[in-house]
Parts: structure tokens; C-alpha cells; sequence
């Protein structure tokens, strides 16, 4: 009897050791309901009644591809020019280029692969290949991903697929692996690309009734949500400040003031109705409006940051 | 005695499960939540974390008019039914599963772009156990390609 506590006290002993030093190395980060703060959302409800609950709370921002596929949607043309210049791709090295530039040249291989163009959707899947090789995260798109493109590039369907499932492995492998900060940054970077090439579609065209201008200034409700994920990852999990993310906070200021005089108002939901095909439409209405000066504004800030994001 | 010592590694063990939660959660959301998107194309973002019973998250997130939309909220098999609500700004509940047999996936569209708030929950199971059960959970969105 002796013995097999014995025996059993040491295999505890054992789980005890191992568990202690895998919690050195990782650890689950959970965000308590109070720090939930999206403006819409405040109020005596439902969701602060268990204010000491802990949570788990998740931003998420457009993907790459669902920037993309809302730029596209609004009756963007595919302009390459606009795309960051492959030639750039040895000119970064530190980790906050390398995931800003991860996210902008997703962007533009999906905005290519939206418009069927094939060599340009290999050449900014090799661009994003090298960001995430930089990262460490070569796993994302490996050689086998790079041949599923080449032997897939005239079905559409699939080519986004493929982008898709990198993009998966890429943010999946940073979250896990205590890097939730480079995967924000990635996503800001995605994010802003977007924004570019949209803003610069845009021009100088009239933005009455301009389709891709409502879409530029609905992002002012993303951007509430890039502050979000941005804030919530200012602490490192050691609990060092994470400077590379305080000074992203920073460089989007302007942006933020930019947005600041963008009007976007939602009315309450109508109704939801559910069709046939149990797709369920959400009837409400959004305006936006902006002076043609504020929106050139914004189109400025969108350029400079973009420069710099790109340098 | 030996209860005590069942106790302990029982708890070391549920603390194992959660410190390597998220690196099971990668293959639960890949090979087996992504499925449910299908014919919708996944996003590419990745939204998953171990949850106990009883345990809430909340994700939030833009939409935008004109793209078709598919939600997917998948529970690993360990846990009961996932429970998920759809509530806009104003707090209207869109979507409730629990009034749809505790579907996993909602198709939907926006006349008009606007934040939302998905409300997910892992309710306490009503079988008899000693100890509550953690799983992923896993919340997926897959939109359509407008040609």
C-alpha cells in the first residue's frame, strides 16, 4: 500500500514539474467583461450584469480576402499599379514590417486572384511567402500550397481557398503561439491596404452616390474595432509594454481624427426576414456622409500611412 | 487519501488541457468547423479558445451590405450544444439558436453595414458529471463570391 502511494506520488510529482514548466511558456489570455468597451454596445444590458465574469473576447477585423471581395463588390476595377512593388520584398526585415507587409501583400493577392489575374496571384503568394518565412511561419504556405496555386490558378473558387487556409495557418499559428500581436499587426496591415487601394480608385471622382466611398467611410466602424485588438494587445503576456503596438496606436491617430468627422448612423433593425433558402436578410439603413474635404483628408492620411507601412 | 490525490491530478490535468487548449483548437477549426462554412468561402480569420461549461465569449465584428454571409459556431464533441445570439447595436437579438434546434450555422445578409455582437455559450450539460467539461469552441465566418 505504501509503495503504490509511493509510485503514485511521484507520477503526480512528474504532471506537477511538466505542468509548471509548460506554464512558463504559454498562457491563456482572457479579457474580464468590464474592459468591453464598443461604443454601441455601453449601456445597463444584459451583457455587464455578470460584470466579474471572465470572458473571452474576440475582435475581428476584415480578413485580407473579405477586403478584398468589399472593395470589389462596391465596383472596384483591378488597377496592379496600385499593388505594393514586389521589388520591395528584401527591404524588410524587422517584425513589424514583415507582418504589416505579410497583410498588404495578402490583400493584393487576393485582390488579384478576385480579378483572375493568374501571374500576378503567384507573384504576391511568393511575396506573402517570404513575409511569413521572416516571421518564422514558412509552414503557412509551404511549397505544396505554392503548386495547389499553380496547378488551380483558373478556378477561382479554389485559388481563394488556398488563400483563405494561409491565412488560417498564418493568424492560427501566431494566436498559439503567444504572438497575438503580430497577428494584429498583420491584420491592420491588411486592413490598410485595402483602404488604399480603394481610396485611390476613388480619386478624384465625385463621392456623391459613389459606392466605393460608402464603403471607405463604413470602415469607420472597423476602425473602432482596430483600436480594440490593438489596445488589447499592448501588454505583452510577460507584461512588458509592447512598444511596436503602442507606436502603431500612434501612427493610426491620424486616421482616427480623419474618421472622427465621418457621420455614420444605423437605424434599429426593421425586421430580419428568412427566405426559402433560410438566408435571412437584416433590414435597417446606414447612412454616411462626409464634406468632399474631410474624405480628401481621409484619402491623405490613407496614403501616408500606407507609405510608411510599405518603406 | 487517494480521493485527495485524485482530486489534484484532476486538477493539473484540466490545467494541461487548457494551457495546450489553443493548439487543439487549430485542427478543430480547420478540419472540422470550417466544413460547416461549405459552399461559403472561409474568411481566413481564426477565432477559437478552449471554453468549460458555463463559460461565455463574445466576438465583434462589421458587416457589410451586399455580401452573403455564413456564421459557424462549433463546440468540440466533449461539450453540450453551443448556444449563440446575434444582437445588433441597439440590442435586438437577430439570431437565436436556441430557437432553431441549436443550429450551428446562420446565412444571412445586410441591406445596410453595421457592428454586431455574436454572444456564444457553452451551457452546463444536464448529464450527471462529476466534473464540468472543456472543449474549443470555434466561431467562423464564410461569405459568397458576388461575380
Amino acid at each position: 500500500m505504501t509503495k503504490k502511494i509511493s509510485l503514485y506520488s511521484s507520477f503526480l510529482f512528474l504532471v506537477v514539474v511538466l505542468l509548471i514548466g509548460l506554464s512558463a511558456c504559454k498562457s491563456e489570455r482572457k479579457k474580464v467583461s468590464q474592459d468591453v468597451n464598443i461604443e454601441d454596445f455601453i449601456s445597463e444590458d444584459d451583457i455587464f450584469d455578470d460584470i466579474d465574469k471572465a470572458k473571452k473576447i474576440f475582435y475581428s477585423l476584415p480578413s485580407p480576402l473579405e477586403t478584398a471581395m468589399i472593395i470589389k463588390s462596391a465596383g472596384a476595377e483591378f488597377d496592379e499599379e496600385l499593388l505594393n512593388s514586389l521589388d520591395n520584398v528584401t527591404e524588410y526585415t524587422t517584425n513589424r514590417a514583415l507582418a504589416l507587409n505579410l497583410g498588404i501583400y495578402t490583400t493584393d493577392l487576393s485582390f488579384a486572384s478576385l480579378f483572375d489575374q493568374t501571374q500576378a496571384s503567384i507573384h504576391y503568394m511568393t511575396a506573402s511567402q517570404k513575409m511569413a518565412e521572416g516571421l518564422d511561419i514558412s509552414d503557412a504556405i509551404d511549397k505544396e500550397t505554392m503548386s495547389r496555386l499553380e496547378s488551380n490558378l483558373q478556378n477561382r473558387d479554389i485559388v481563394m481557398d488556398i488563400i483563405s487556409e494561409t491565412f488560417l495557418n498564418s493568424s492560427s499559428y501566431l494566436k498559439e503561439n503567444e504572438r497575438q500581436d503580430i497577428a494584429a499587426i498583420v491584420l491592420v496591415g491588411g486592413w490598410i491596404e485595402g483602404l488604399y487601394i480603394a481610396t485611390q480608385l476613388v480619386g478624384d471622382k465625385n463621392i456623391e452616390n459613389n459606392k466605393l466611398v460608402d464603403r471607405i467611410l463604413e470602415q469607420k466602424l472597423s476602425f473602432n474595432i482596430v483600436q480594440r485588438m490593438l489596445d488589447d494587445n499592448k501588454e505583452k503576456p510577460t507584461g512588458e509594454i509592447n512598444d511596436e503596438i503602442v507606436q502603431l496606436i500612434s501612427d493610426l491617430q491620424p486616421l482616427k481624427d480623419a474618421f472622427d468627422k465621418v457621420l455614420v448612423e444605423t437605424t434599429e433593425t426593421q425586421s430580419a426576414v428568412t427566405n426559402e433558402s433560410n438566408v435571412t436578410t437584416i433590414k435597417s439603413q446606414t447612412t454616411v456622409s462626409v464634406t468632399p474635404e474631410d474624405f480628401k483628408q481621409i484619402q491623405l492620411v490613407i496614403d501616408n500611412l500606407r507609405t510608411s507601412f510599405i518603406q | 487519501m487517494r480521493r485527495t490525490y485524485h482530486l489534484i491530478a484532476l486538477v493539473f490535468v484540466l490545467a494541461f488541457i487548457s494551457l495546450n487548449g489553443s493548439a487543439q483548437c487549430k485542427g478543430f477549426a480547420k478540419k472540422i468547423c470550417k466544413l460547416e462554412l461549405i459552399p461559403y468561402i472561409h474568411d481566413g480569420n481564426y477565432h477559437a479558445a478552449i471554453l468549460t461549461e458555463g463559460e461565455e465569449a463574445e466576438l465583434y465584428k462589421t458587416f457589410y451590405s451586399g455580401q452573403n454571409y455564413r456564421l459557424a459556431v462549433c463546440g468540440s464533441d466533449a461539450l453540450p450544444d453551443i448556444e449563440f445570439k446575434v444582437i445588433d447595436a441597439y440590442k435586438n437579438v437577430l439570431f437565436d439558436n436556441t430557437e432553431h434546434e441549436n443550429i450551428r450555422i446562420w446565412d444571412f445578409q445586410l441591406d445596410a453595414s453595421q457592428q454586431l455582437k455574436i454572444t456564444v455559450k457553452v451551457p452546463v450539460s444536464t448529464t450527471q458529471s462529476e466534473y464540468p467539461a472543456s472543449g474549443c469552441v470555434a466561431i467562423m465566418f464564410g461569405f459568397k463570391d458576388n461575380p
